[in-house]
């Protein structure tokens, strides 16, 4: 069991998504964005930071990198793919997950603790959590407002898409959207980040619930 | 030839643009009033090598729609940057 991190120039929570892999006792290496193949990985993690400087739009340019052709490939046979923060809005950018990441209402950079509930266990991601159970997961964005049109919206409830919501909303996202995943469940996107809540020292360990689920079980979701 | 060409991207009707609301919001203090539906966006400018302007400006409304802009949030359009 290999989990790949994706390293985009800019990208800068590489090292944080790799050792909280491995601190779960899971091979992890780096996978560099112009790789044109993530042969040999059982799960690949998109991490959080501003890839290619988020010019235009966050995870505008990223989503053309060599690697994303590949790990677009790799999703559409099943594989495991998890975006954290920028990753989300890469796999949004690219079309592996609906929807779009907007400028917080506000328009403040959060960072901070939020509370999260499962709404699904159906995702590569909370497999291993429970339905309603509460998860603290820092945030640290400034385009996180999660949005998408009534179609799309009605769509990820009717195939049980939406994966976290916060308990109380702190960026404006629609309906209340902290992750979501396709409708296989095997490629999953959220805003907080689980790879800073892997121990209690540093305020919470729930993120290894989930990333439990993504490296204990990365295939076949559903 | 070398056309001039501009993109203009703006947040499609209905989306949320908190950007927009803000400058709107600082306006008052500032002695303007009568302002309302403020939308920001973006615009860019570049030359392309076509046949024609028509050909020119079809050239960046696809790159618009690829790249400078998200569909599932934005709209893009593109015009001739020719100074008249």
């Amino acid at each position: 069991m290999t989990i790949g991190v994706v390293v985009f120039p800019g990208s800068n929570c590489e090292y944080d998504a790799l050792v909280a892999v491995q601190s779960l006792g899971v091979d992890a290496e780096f996978i560099w964005h112009t790789s044109t193949d993530v042969e040999g990985f059982d799960g690949v993690i998109l991490p959080g930071g501003f890839a290619h400087g988020d010019y235009l739009r966050p995870g505008a340019l990223a989503r053309f990198s060599p690697v994303m052709e590949a790990v677009a490939a790799f999703a559409s046979s099943g594989g495991a793919v998890l975006g954290i923060c920028n990753g989300f809005q890469v796999l949004t950018e690219a079309g592996l997950l609906p929807g779009a990441l907007q400028k917080n209402i506000g328009l403040t950079f959060l960072c901070q603790p939020t509370t999260l509930i499962v709404q699904s266990t159906s995702s590569v991601l909370t497999r291993g959590a429970t339905k309603g159970q509460e998860l603290v997961v820092p945030i640290n964005h400034f385009s996180g407002a999660y949005t998408c049109d009534d179609a799309t919206f009605a769509s990820l409830e009717a195939h049980d898409q939406i994966v976290l919501r916060y308990k109380e909303n702190p960026n404006g996202s629609r309906g209340d959207i902290a992750g979501v995943c396709n409708v296989e469940g095997n490629v999953v996107g959220l805003m907080p980040h689980p790879e800073r809540a892997m121990s209690t020292l540093l305020g919470s360990d729930d993120g290894r619930i989930l990333l439990e689920g993504f490296v204990r079980a990365p295939v076949g979701a559903r | 030839m070398n056309y001039p060409v501009i993109v203009d991207v703006t947040l499609r009707e209905g989306i949320a643009d908190p950007e927009g609301a803000t400058i709107e919001r600082a306006l008052p203090a500032l002695g303007f009033v009568g302002v309302s539906h403020m939308r920001a966006g973006k615009s860019f400018r570049m030359d392309i090598d076509a046949e024609s302007e028509s050909a020119a400006l079809e050239k960046a409304a696809a790159l618009a729609e690829r790249l400078l802009s998200n569909p599932v949030i934005e709209n893009a359009s593109a015009r001739s940057g020719a100074k008249g």
